[in-house]
C-alpha cells in the first residue's frame, strides 16, 4: 500500500506492507538516525515526533502516519546541537546510541511543558533508556537545555 | 462504522486496530486489521453530565485532559499516566486499553472506581462492571467510554517493580457521598470490585482507622490472587491489605 506523509517537512510517498511499522519504513528509506532497540515498546530508542509529539516508531503502524508530520533528529538540528553542547559539558553521553531519541523527546517536552519540575522532567522521560551513562549527567544537561529560552 | 463492523465480522481472523501498539506484540496473524482512525472517535467531550472519551483517544490525551486531573482527585489522569512512557501513551488508545480487559491494566481499576459505561457499535451501552464480567464479548467495536461527572474523593496506586513493568498489584478507591468503591487489579487477574469490603464500609457506622483496617482485610480475603514472576500470591495479599487501607484512609479520613 502507498502511504504519504511529511518527513522533516518534505513530502514523501512510501510503498509499505500493511503490517509495517514506522521504524522499518524509516530505516528502509535511509533515515538511519532512527534506531532500533528493544522493539517491544520499552526503550524509546526509536522515538520520532508525529505532529510534534514523541511516538515510539517501532509501535506505530506506518499506515497511521498518513498525512502527518514526522520529525527525526535531522529536523531539529539547531536544538540537537544546543542539547549536544550541554551533554558534552556534563559528560552525559558515552556511546551516543540513545542521543537522537532523547534529543527529540526533550525538544517535544520543551514545547509541551512550561517550567517543568525535576519530577515532571523525569516523568516525561520515562521509557527513554540509556544503557551507558546513568541519568544524573543527562538530567543536568536537560535542565540546562530547558532553561534556554 | 457499518463497513468496519462488516469487515470485522466477515468470518476471517480480523481485529480492530486501536493504536496498534499492543496487538503488535501478540503472536497472531490477521486476515484484516480494521483501522478505525477515520471515524471521529478521537476526542473527549462532556455531554449530559458525563465525560465521553472516544475509543481512539490516546492514553496521553486522557492523562492530559484537564478535568480528569481534578475528578476524584485525578485518579483517571494518574492511572493513564502510569502506563509506559509518553511515546507509547501517544499511540495506545483508551478503547484498546479497555476493550481487551487486560489483567495488568492500570486504567480499568480507576474507571471501575467511578460510574463508567461503555458503548459498542452493535451491542450498545453496558456498564464497565458488567462488561468486565461478561462471558462472551463477541467481535464488536467500542466507540466510547463515558464517566459520570460527580463529586467525590478518589485514590489510585499502582505498585510496579520498575516504571515500565506491569503492576504487581494496583488499587483504586472512591468515596462518593459516603458510598465506597474498592477495586483491586493486576492480582494478576483482571480488576474487580471487592464487594464484601465495600458493603462493610457502606454499613459500618464510623469510618474509623480500625474499620478501614477491617475492610482492607476483608478485601484481601474475598479476592482471588495468584503468583507470577512479579510477586507471589502471599505478597499480593499483603500488598492488597496495605493499598486498600491507604486508599480508604485517603478518601474517608
Ligand atoms: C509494552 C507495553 C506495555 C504496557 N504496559 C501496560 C501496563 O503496565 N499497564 C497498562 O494499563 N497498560 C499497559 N500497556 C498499554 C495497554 O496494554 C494498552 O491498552 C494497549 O497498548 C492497547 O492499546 P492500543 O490502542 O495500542 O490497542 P491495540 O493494540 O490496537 O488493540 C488491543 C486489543 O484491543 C482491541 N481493540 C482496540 N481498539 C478497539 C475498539 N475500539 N473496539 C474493540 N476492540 C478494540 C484490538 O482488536 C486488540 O485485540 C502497555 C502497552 C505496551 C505496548
Ligand atoms: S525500539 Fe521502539 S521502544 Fe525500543
Ligand atoms: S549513551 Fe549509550 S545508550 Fe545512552
Amino acid at each position: 500500500m502507498k502511504v504519504r506523509f511529511l518527513v522533516n517537512g518534505e513530502k514523501k510517498t512510501f510503498e509499505v506492507k500493511p503490517d509495517e511499522y514506522l521504524l522499518d519504513t524509516l530505516r528502509n528509506n535511509n533515515y538511519k538516525s532512527v534506531r532500533r532497540g528493544c522493539e517491544t515498546s520499552s526503550c524509546g530508542i526509536c522515538t520520532v515526533l508525529m505532529d510534534g509529539m514523541p511516538v515510539a516508531s517501532c509501535s506505530l503502524l506506518t499506515a497511521k502516519a498518513e498525512g502527518r508530520h514526522i520529525t527525526t533528529v535531522e529536523g531539529i538540528q539547531e536544538d540537537a546541537e544546543l542539547l549536544a553542547g550541554f551533554f558534552g559539558r556534563e559528560g552525559a553521553d558515552q556511546c551516543g546510541y540513545c542521543n537522537p531519541s532523547i534529543a527529540l523527546a526533550c525538544y517535544a517536552m520543551k514545547r509541551e511543558l512550561k517550567d517543568p519540575t525535576d519530577e515532571e522532567i523525569k516523568a516525561y522521560l520515562v521509557g527513554n533508556l540509556c544503557r551507558c551513562s546513568g541519568y544524573s549527567g543527562q538530567h543536568r544537561a536537560i535542565r540546562a537545555y530547558l532553561e534556554v529560552k | 462504522m457499518e463497513e468496519a463492523y462488516g469487515i470485522l465480522n466477515d468470518g476471517g481472523e480480523n481485529a480492530v486496530i486501536g493504536g496498534g501498539a499492543w496487538i503488535r506484540m501478540l503472536p497472531r496473524e490477521l486476515d484484516a486489521a480494521v483501522d478505525i482512525s477515520g471515524l471521529g472517535l478521537g476526542t473527549i467531550k462532556k455531554e449530559d453530565g458525563r465525560y465521553e472519551i472516544g475509543s481512539m483517544v490516546t492514553l496521553r490525551q486522557v492523562e492530559m485532559f484537564k478535568p480528569f486531573s481534578e475528578l476524584f482527585n485525578g485518579i483517571i489522569s494518574k492511572s493513564a499516566g502510569a502506563i509506559m512512557g509518553v511515546s507509547i501513551r501517544n499511540i495506545a488508545t483508551a478503547g484498546g486499553s479497555v476493550a481487551g480487559r487486560f489483567g495488568f491494566s492500570d486504567l480499568i481499576p480507576a474507571l471501575l472506581a467511578l460510574d463508567t459505561s461503555l458503548f459498542f457499535h452493535a451491542r450498545g451501552g453496558i456498564s464497565l462492571e458488567d462488561y468486565m464480567e461478561s462471558k462472551d464479548v463477541g467481535k464488536d467495536i467500542l466507540t466510547k467510554i463515558t464517566i459520570k461527572d460527580h463529586e467525590g474523593r478518589g485514590w489510585f496506586h499502582t505498585m510496579k517493580n520498575t516504571s515500565l513493568d506491569f503492576a504487581v498489584l494496583n488499587a483504586a478507591v472512591s468515596n462518593s457521598d459516603g458510598r465506597c468503591r474498592i477495586i483491586v487489579g493486576a492480582r494478576p487477574y483482571k480488576a474487580v470490585p471487592a464487594y464484601d469490603a465495600m458493603k462493610f464500609m457502606d454499613e459500618c457506622g464510623g469510618k474509623t482507622p480500625a474499620a478501614i483496617r477491617e475492610a482492607a482485610s476483608i478485601a484481601a480475603g474475598e479476592l482471588k490472587f495468584g503468583g507470577n514472576q512479579r510477586g507471589s500470591r502471599e505478597y499480593r495479599i499483603e500488598l492488597c491489605k496495605t493499598l486498600v487501607e491507604r486508599g480508604l484512609s485517603e478518601v474517608f479520613l
